[in-house]
């Protein structure tokens, strides 16, 4: 099985640690692991502004790097959601059509894929988990609070698993950040409100640590928690699941 | 004003914007509380979904059978291609029985139509009898939700409304002195009035009747005390049979408020003995959405609300920010199609985060319409020429992995090294109020070339 490691582009050029969290974790479990270097970006900042047209080009670049693998795996819902689902302005070639296909969020593969929960980590530290949109809502990596359907969580069953964390319940369970992409600056005023609010739950529920699987949402919070100089750090899941503190 | 801009005065003053955000919460709990308690609740909306497609297909047939059972049952049935005709045969009718005094049940086409200041300015007095229908009417301003039209208000901005307008004494917005104070005004402007007007629900085709649902009570108080009743519906409110009231009833009070039902659905089939029952019938560019196939399940909507109680961005930018008749995630894929250019920053009111989808009771697909409007925007109304080109450019770097490379190690080089004061300029719109990242001195891609070399 080889596994191409999607870093997405904000990822590469401003938190390289979760990226090599996201492989050293991938090594961890005896993946093998490659990361193609001609990749960028799977497009989405375009196509949510409503340049699909104009993305088409980098989403090209994209298959071309992944193509060749059985697994594309980063630490992103919510880039890995475009990828799956937007991808669909392309003609639907055999490549494109596998890409799509087995494209994985970081967590849906190490849980649905490898079939494991407890990777040895431990971190002892109160968690709150920030559930991105695009991952609940897109990938169905747990259940939404609108549906009736059974409680489950992907991130929640390898976080319970990690030695000494306790995770912390909220009060709104899944409402969005706030972040969205050219959002948080077209909209700059609601989506700062959107971000203080969540931030304001997590802090109300003796939260210490923010964490989640898209680091975009854990860039807007983080954003604001330094401005605001508020005791919580943030932390992508692949940091916290790659610890042995 | 954009939407952002609207939303950005509403959030001058964050303690009523917490207040609003909360007051909505609180509905969407209540509806989920409702829904859930129901065992085949995803079921019914996929049926309700199911229903409406099928009625959305059929739709000229279901119309001419309806207009066929309703003459049967000795109701005047009208057709308005537009607001324009609407509002001409609502004062033809009238005219014809010599009316000036109506009262109006809420029906958001009457909105839509814009038929009260049509009908003011001929001289007819037209109230609003729901309650919060009532207040943002005579506080001379469109409802800012479609289920609670005063949800913007608070209570004691209630109080004064009504000290100015009613001659209250001052409560300290007691909402049960307040509500009697309306009650006993109201009830005048029923036994005065010559024509009640109320909206439409459900039209059953199979019987030719319809269904208006109130917690009021106010529709059938206009209805059975006025000598003439004018119904007024969408080309869309018709539902095939009346046993899928049985599915549409329990979805729509539940999604709405979280009631298990909505305190009066009342059943109009006829006229009584003696007095006239009108419907109007109205388009108004809903055949333009029914030929647009990405947009055409816009169409199922039972306007419950339950998309704007659940809304992060409504919840926090009032009803008001969005300058349509019909605010939030439904209306911002509604309106598109009637004013592309007025309402082009609506689909971008939004983070896409799904919720809208998830709640909605006939299965849109809101947020994936909101995408597809914002693609449609951007070709069709000139859009900046700094946001176009910068995203143009973004377009060309990300397909050339050389060139993003070095964007990537230049940008992080001005964020690492650059001045605070230049960074966080003006033209900064994240910096206004968030940090930016930190600066690491290597991207992954550098960390990747000197720790993995074997591979790649």
């Amino acid at each position: 099985m080889k596994v191409g490691l999607f870093i997405p582009c904000y990822i590469n050029q401003l938190y390289p640690q979760v990226a090599i969290a996201t492989l050293e974790l991938l090594e961890k479990l005896d993946v093998d692991v490659y990361y193609p270097t001609g990749q960028t970006c799977c497009g989405q900042p375009l196509a949510n502004s409503g340049y699909e047209e104009d993305s088409k080009s980098a989403c090209q670049v994209f298959v071309e790097n992944f193509k060749e693998y059985d697994y594309i795996v980063g630490p992103s819902g919510s880039c890995i959601y475009h990828v799956k689902k937007h991808f669909d302005i392309l003609e639907q070639s055999k490549e494109v059509v596998k890409v799509r296909n087995n494209a994985y969020e970081l967590c849906e593969f190490i849980v649905n894929i490898l079939g494991t929960k407890n990777i040895g980590a431990s971190f002892p530290f109160k968690v709150g988990l920030h559930k991105s949109c695009h991952g609940l809502r897109g990938l169905k990596l747990g259940s939404c609070s609108e549906k009736k359907e059974s409680h489950f969580s992907t991130e929640e069953s390898l976080l319970n698993e990690v030695k000494g964390l306790t995770l912390m319940s909220l009060n709104r369970k899944d409402e969005c950040c706030g972040f969205g992409g050219t959002f948080s600056v077209f909209e700059e005023a609601v989506s700062v409100k959107m971000g203080k609010d969540r931030i304001q739950d997590h802090l109300n529920n003796g939260v210490e640590v923010i964490t989640g699987a898209d680091h975009s949402c854990l860039m807007h919070l983080d954003g604001l928690l330094n401005r605001n100089k508020q005791p919580i750090k943030v932390m992508h899941i692949a940091e916290i699941l790659n610890s042995s503190i | 004003m954009s939407h952002s801009q609207k939303a950005a005065l509403f959030n001058k003053n964050e303690t009523k914007v917490n207040w609003h955000d909360k007051a909505l919460w609180f509905v969407r709990e209540k509806r989920d509380t409702a829904a859930h308690k129901i065992k085949g609740w995803e079921y019914l909306r996929e049926l309700a979904s199911g229903i409406k497609a099928n009625v959305l297909s059929n739709l000229d047939n279901y119309l001419v059978q309806f207009e066929q059972n309703a003459k049967q049952n000795g109701i005047i049935v009208h057709w308005a291609s537009n607001a324009e005709e609407h509002n001409l045969i609502v004062h033809k009718i009238l005219a014809k029985n010599n009316a000036k005094k109506v009262v109006k049940s809420k029906s958001m086409l009457t909105e839509e139509c814009h038929l009260n200041p049509y009908l003011e300015a001929k001289g007819i007095e037209v109230v609003d009898t729901d309650l919060g229908e009532y207040i943002v009417q005579i506080a001379k301003e469109p409802p800012s939700h479609i289920v609670l039209p005063a949800i913007h208000k608070t209570k004691e901005e209630v109080d004064e409304l009504f000290q100015e307008h009613l001659g209250t004494t001052p409560s300290n917005g007691n909402p049960e002195y307040l509500t009697n104070e309306a009650r006993k005004h109201l009830r005048e402007k029923f036994i005065e009035a010559d024509v009640a007007i109320t909206g439409v629900n459900f039209a059953v085709a199979e019987t030719g009747g319809f269904v208006v649902c109130t917690n009021e009570g106010n529709a059938d108080m206009g209805a059975h005390l006025a000598k003439v009743h004018i119904a007024c519906m969408g080309i869309e409110k018709i539902i095939p049979k009346e046993e899928h009231l049985g599915v549409f009833l329990r979805l729509l009070a539940r999604s709405a408020t979280g009631q298990p039902i909505t305190t009066y659905s009342s059943h109009f089939n006829k006229p009584v003995p003696g007095k006239e029952l009108h419907i109007v019938i109205v388009d108004n560019g809903r055949t333009d959405q029914l030929s647009r196939e990405d947009f055409r399940s816009s169409l199922h909507c039972i306007r419950c609300g339950a998309c704007m109680n659940t809304c992060p961005i409504y919840r926090r930018s009032g009803g008001h920010s969005y300058d349509a008749t019909i605010p939030g995630p439904i209306g911002s894929i509604l309106s598109p199609g009637k004013d592309l250019k007025k309402h082009s920053s609506l689909p971008f009111a939004s983070t896409l985060c799904g919720s809208c989808t998830n709640v909605c009771p006939v299965k849109i697909n809101i947020h994936e319409q909101l995408y597809k409007w914002r693609q449609i925007v951007t070709k069709d109304v000139k859009q900046p020429l700094v946001k176009k080109s910068i995203l143009k450019i973004v377009g060309i770097v990300l397909s050339k992995p050389k060139l993003y490379n070095l964007a990537g190690k230049s940008a992080r080089f001005v964020l690492k090294y650059a001045p605070r004061f230049m960074v966080y300029s003006n033209i900064n719109t994240w910096g206004k109020a968030r940090e930016l990242p930190e600066v690491k001195n290597q991207n992954f891609d550098d960390w990747y070339k000197v720790k993995r070399k074997n591979n790649g």
